[in-house]
C-alpha cells in the first residue's frame, strides 16, 4: 500500500489543565482507509486528546489540520460539521425513538416541512444494509441490544461526516459475537476509505482489528508504530513504561495455587439456589481462603448468581448455608452481618458517589453497618483511609479529594477498600478490572491473591478467562443462566477448555 | 475466524421474543393509549346501558364543548412532559388572561388588539420560564411553580373580583351556535380545541420540531451530542405551552363572558392528570396529543355519569380520578419495565 497523505495530522499538541499538563508536544496522524489504535494507561492522555480533536478543549500549543486545512475546533458541532464523529462507550442516541430516526433526526428528509418518514425509513434501511445489518428501521432503538445500538450510532455517525471516526471503548459492554459484529462493520468502513481512531482497553482486539498504533504516556508521545511490528509485551511495556514485575509474580502465584488443595472449612453453601428469569438453581460452595471464579458471557447470570448470594435479590428455590447454618438473606444488611461484601460491577451507578471524598466513600460500608447513630470517630477514620489507601496504592493519596477526579482503577480500588474495612469473610467482586488499564489491573489481581492467602474467600467475576484463570482456585462456568460447569483450576484446564465449556455447554 | 456478518441482527438481541412479539401484541408504547381508550368506550357504553338519553350525540359533542379549556391546556402540557418537564403555571396564566381580557375591553381597547396582546402575553410569560429552566438549569417544578404565583398575582393585582365582558364581538363568540346535525349543536370554544389538537398532533409526528420534543425527552444528553437546537426546542415548549395556557383563558372568558383571577385554580394538576391518563409518560420521551385527549374525555365522562346518576357526590370525580392515576402510573412502569 502506498502511502497517501494523512487526512488528519496533529502536530505538537500541548494542552495544561491546572497544575497539570495533560498532552505535552503529542504528534498524531491518522490516514484513510486505516484503524489507528491510540493506547495508553488510564491517564496517560487519549481521552484529553480525543476531546481536543473533537472540539470540545481547546489547545494550548500545536495545531491540527484536516485534509490539508488548518482546523481549530470550539465545539463538538464544528468538528462534527469538518468531518470528525465520535460514537462514546455509552451510546448517545435517544433509545425512545425508532431505528430511523435516530440516524436521520436533525437531517430528516422534508418536503413542505413535512417530514418523509417513508423516504427516512427507505433511506435508513438502505444506510445500514451497507453495514450488513437488517434490522427493523421503525422499531423502537430500546428494543435492541446494546451492540446493535452501538452499529446504529456508527451508522450514523458515518452518514454524518464520513472522512474520521472515532470509536471510544466501544466493545466494552459488548460479548465476543457482538464484537466481532462490530469488526466486520469497522472493516467494511475501513475499506470505504473512512480513517478510523479505534480506543480499547483489550489488547487482543487492538492486535485483531488495527493497522497502526499510537502509544501515550503521562501525557507525553512513546511512538507510533505498525502494529504487526509490536508484539504485545513491548507494547504493555510501552504503555506502563515498567518491566512486568507485578504480573510475573502472579504467574508465579498460579503455579503455587494449583498445588494447594482445599481442606479449610467451608464458609457458604448453596444448594440449589435459583431465582426464576436470572439464574437457574445451582449448588456451589465457598471454603475460606479459596478464590471462585465466574467465567462466562455477559448475561450467562454472573451477576445474577453474585446477587443472590448477597441478597440483593431474593432466591425463590433452595437454600443457603453460611457457616453450617441455614439462612435466608433478606437483603444485602443481612449478609453484611453475616460477613459477605460485595464491591459491585458498575462502580459509576452502584458504587462510587462521586460527589464524596475518597474518605467519605471508603468508611460508608462500615458506617452503615454500624448504624447512623454510632458515627466512626474521626480520628480512627483517618487511621483506617490511610492504612487502606497506603495497601492498595490508591493514587493521588489524598482521603479528602473527590472520588469522581480519580481515574477509573483508583476509584475501583477505593470501592474495594470500602468493603475491606469491613473486613469480610467472604468478598463478591464484580467485573473489577473492566475499563482500567494494565497497570491497576494487575495491582487488583494482585490484592485478590494477598487478600486469600490471608484467609478470605473471593468470588471473583470476571470476563475475562486469563484473570478468572490466573487467580481461581477453581472455576464456577455459567452458560445461558446456568451453571454448567464446575472445573477445578489444575493442570490441563486454560482458556480453551473453559471456551468450550461455554460454547457447548456441560461436557460431563 | 469466517464472516457472520449477513447474520439478521435481531437474533443476537438479548430479548429474543422481541421481534416475533410484535406479530400478535401491539407495541409497547402503544399500550397505554390503548388502555385508555378501552377504558373511555368501556364507560361510555356502561353510560349507554343505564342511563336514558345518554347514547344521544349530544353526550359526546357536550364532552367537547365543556372541556374545551382543559383540552387545549392538555395540549400545551403534553409537549412540556414530552421533554420531561412540567408546567404547573397554566391554571395561573388562564386567570391572569381572562382577567386582562375582561379589564382591557372594559377600558374599550379593541377586541382584536386584546386578543393578540393577551396570547402574546401568555407566550412571553412561557418564554421566560422556559429561559430560566434552560440557561440557569433550573427545575422546571421550580421555575413554572414560581410563574404560577407571578400570574396568579398579577391576575390579583388587576382586580379580585370576577368582571363582566360586554364587548360586542365576545358576546357574539359565546352565543355562536354551530349546528352538526339536527339537535347538535356546538359552540365555537369546541371546534377550536379540536382544532388545536389536530395542528399539535401534525407538529408533534410530521415536524422537526415535533421530533425534537421526543429526542430531549429521551435524552437530553444525546440530543444535544446529535447536534439538535435543545436550548430552542425546550424554551418553545414552554413558550407553546404558555400560549395554549393563555389560548384557554381566552376561551373560558368567552364561555363564561366575564373574567376572574381565581378561575382555573387546580387546571394544571386536571390537565397532567389528563395527559398521564393518556399515556404520555411523566420521565418524558413518549406520548402522544390523542391520548392526552382522550385523558380529558375519561374526566369528562366520569363527570356526565355522576351527573346522569343525579344522587352521587360530586367529589365521586376527584376519587375515580384519583384511583385511575394510580392505575395508570403503575401500568406506565409495568410497560417501561418490560420495553426494558
Amino acid at each position: 500500500m502506498g502511502e497517501p497523505s494523512p487526512v488528519l495530522e496533529m502536530t505538537g499538541i500541548r494542552k495544561v489543565f491546572p497544575g497539570v499538563v495533560a498532552l505535552d508536544g503529542v504528534d498524531f496522524r491518522l490516514f484513510p482507509g486505516e484503524i489507528h489504535a491510540l493506547m495508553g494507561e488510564n491517564g496517560a492522555g487519549k481521552s484529553t486528546l480525543i476531546k481536543v480533536l473533537t472540539g470540545v478543549y481547546e489547545i494550548d500549543g500545536g495545531g491540527i489540520t484536516l485534509g490539508g486545512e488548518q482546523v481549530d475546533f470550539t465545539g463538538p458541532l464544528q468538528s462534527q460539521k469538518a468531518g470528525v464523529s465520535t460514537v462514546y462507550q455509552e451510546v448517545n442516541l435517544c433509545t425512545n425513538l425508532t431505528v430511523a430516526e435516530n440516524i436521520f433526526i436533525g437531517r430528516e428528509p422534508r418536503k413542505f416541512g413535512r417530514i418523509q418518514w417513508g423516504l427516512m425509513r427507505k433511506r435508513a434501511a438502505a444506510l445500514l444494509a451497507r453495514l450488513d445489518l437488517n434490522i427493523d428501521v421503525s422499531a423502537t432503538l430500546d428494543t435492541y441490544s446494546l451492540a446493535i445500538q452501538q452499529m446504529v450510532a456508527i451508522a450514523r455517525a458515518v452518514d454524518v461526516s464520513a472522512r474520521v471516526l472515532i470509536l471510544d471503548e466501544p466493545t466494552s459492554s459488548l460479548d465476543a459475537s457482538e464484537v466481532a459484529q462490530l469488526f466486520t462493520i469497522m472493516r467494511r468502513l475501513k475499506d470505504d476509505g473512512v480513517a478510523i481512531l479505534f480506543v480499547s482497553h483489550f489488547l487482543d482486539q487492538v492486535y485483531e482489528i488495527s493497522d497502526r498504533l499510537t502509544v501515550l504516556r503521562n501525557g507525553q508521545l512513546i511512538g507510533e508504530y505498525k502494529t504487526a511490528d509490536l508484539p504485545q509485551v513491548q507494547l504493555v511495556e510501552k504503555m506502563i513504561g515498567k518491566e512486568l514485575a507485578v504480573l510475573e509474580d502472579l504467574e508465579d502465584r498460579s503455579q503455587r495455587i494449583r498445588a494447594k488443595t482445599g481442606d479449610a472449612a467451608p464458609i457458604l453453601s448453596a444448594t440449589g439456589l435459583g431465582r426464576t428469569g436470572a439464574i437457574a438453581p445451582f449448588d456451589l460452595t465457598i471454603h475460606e481462603g479459596e478464590v471462585v471464579g465466574l467465567a462466562g458471557l455477559l448475561g450467562s447470570g454472573r451477576t445474577e448468581l453474585a446477587r443472590l448470594l448477597f441478597g440483593a435479590d431474593r432466591a425463590d428455590s433452595g437454600s443457603l448455608q453460611i457457616d453450617g447454618k441455614d439462612v435466608t438473606l433478606r437483603g444485602p444488611q443481612a449478609a453484611m452481618k453475616r460477613g459477605i461484601a460485595f464491591s459491585s460491577e458498575n462502580r459509576r451507578t452502584e458504587g462510587i458517589l462521586g460527589d464524596l471524598t475518597v474518605r467519605e466513600n471508603i468508611i460508608l460500608a462500615l458506617q452503615a453497618s454500624r448504624g447512623w447513630t454510632r458515627p466512626i470517630p474521626r480520628r480512627r477514620q483517618d487511621e483506617l483511609v490511610d492504612k487502606y489507601i497506603k495497601a492498595l496504592q490508591i493514587r493521588p493519596a489524598d482521603p479528602e479529594r473527590e472520588v469522581r477526579n480519580l481515574s477509573g482503577g483508583n476509584q475501583q480500588k477505593v470501592l474495594l477498600a470500602r468493603w475491606l474495612i469491613t473486613e469480610p469473610r467472604l468478598l463478591i467482586i464484580d467485573e473489577p478490572t473492566r475499563g482500567i488499564d494494565v497497570g491497576a489491573k494487575a495491582e487488583i489481581q494482585k490484592l485478590v491473591a494477598e487478600l486469600s492467602d490471608g484467609g478470605m474467600a473471593v468470588l471473583f467475576v470476571s470476563a475475562e478467562l486469563e484473570e478468572v484463570l490466573r487467580l481461581s482456585h477453581k472455576i464456577e462456568v455459567l452458560r445461558d443462566r446456568r451453571l454448567v460447569e464446575e472445573l477445578e483450576n489444575t493442570e490441563g484446564v486454560d482458556a480453551d477448555r473453559i471456551m468450550q465449556t461455554i460454547a457447548s455447554g456441560a461436557t460431563s | 475466524m469466517t464472516t457472520i456478518d449477513a447474520t439478521p441482527a435481531t437474533n443476537k438481541s438479548p430479548s429474543p421474543t422481541n421481534p416475533r412479539r410484535r406479530v400478535y401484541l401491539p407495541h409497547t408504547k402503544y399500550i397505554p393509549i390503548l388502555a385508555t381508550l378501552t377504558l373511555l368506550l368501556i364507560m361510555y357504553f356502561t353510560g349507554v346501558a343505564n342511563y336514558e338519553n345518554f347514547g344521544q350525540p349530544s353526550v359526546v359533542v357536550n364532552l367537547f364543548r365543556d372541556n374545551a379549556v382543559l383540552i387545549v391546556v392538555a395540549v400545551g402540557m403534553t409537549f412540556v412532559i414530552i421533554t420531561g418537564g412540567i408546567d404547573l403555571s397554566v391554571g395561573a396564566v388562564i386567570s391572569m388572561t381572562t382577567t386582562l381580557t375582561a379589564t382591557l375591553l372594559q377600558a374599550g381597547w379593541p377586541p382584536l388588539v386584546v386578543l393578540p396582546t393577551v396570547l402574546l402575553l401568555g407566550s412571553l410569560l412561557g418564554m421566560g420560564m422556559g429561559a430560566v429552566i434552560h440557561y440557569f438549569k433550573v427545575e422546571p417544578f421550580i421555575a413554572t411553580l414560581a410563574g404560577l404565583f407571578l400570574a396568579r398575582g398579577i391576575a390579583l393585582f388587576i382586580n379580585q373580583s370576577s368582571i363582566p365582558i360586554r364587548d360586542k364581538l365576545w358576546k357574539a363568540l359565546s352565543e355562536y351556535r354551530i349546528v352538526l346535525a339536527d339537535g347538535v349543536v356546538t359552540k365555537i370554544t369546541s371546534v377550536t380545541a379540536v382544532v388545536v389538537v389536530l395542528i399539535a398532533a401534525a407538529v408533534l409526528a410530521w415536524t422537526r420540531f415535533g421530533r425534537n420534543v421526543y429526542a430531549i425527552g429521551g435524552n437530553a444528553d444525546s440530543a444535544l451530542l446529535m447536534g439538535l437546537p435543545v436550548g430552542r426546542t425546550k424554551i418553545a415548549v414552554y413558550t407553546l405551552s404558555g400560549f395554549c395556557a393563555a389560548l384557554g383563558g381566552v376561551l373560558f372568558s368567552i364561555n363564561s363572558t366575564s373574567g376572574w383571577a381565581l378561575q382555573g385554580q387546580g387546571l394544571e394538576l386536571d390537565a397532567i392528570a389528563a395527559c398521564v391518563i393518556g399515556g404520555v409518560l411523566l420521565t418524558g420521551g413518549s406520548g402522544y396529543v390523542f391520548g392526552s385527549l382522550l385523558g380529558v374525555m375519561v374526566y369528562g365522562l366520569i363527570q356526565t355519569i355522576i351527573t346522569f346518576q343525579g344522587d352521587l357526590n360530586a367529589a365521586w370525580t376527584r376519587i375515580i380520578v384519583g384511583l385511575l392515576l394510580f392505575g395508570f402510573i403503575v401500568l406506565q412502569r409495568v410497560v417501561t419495565r418490560r420495553a426494558r
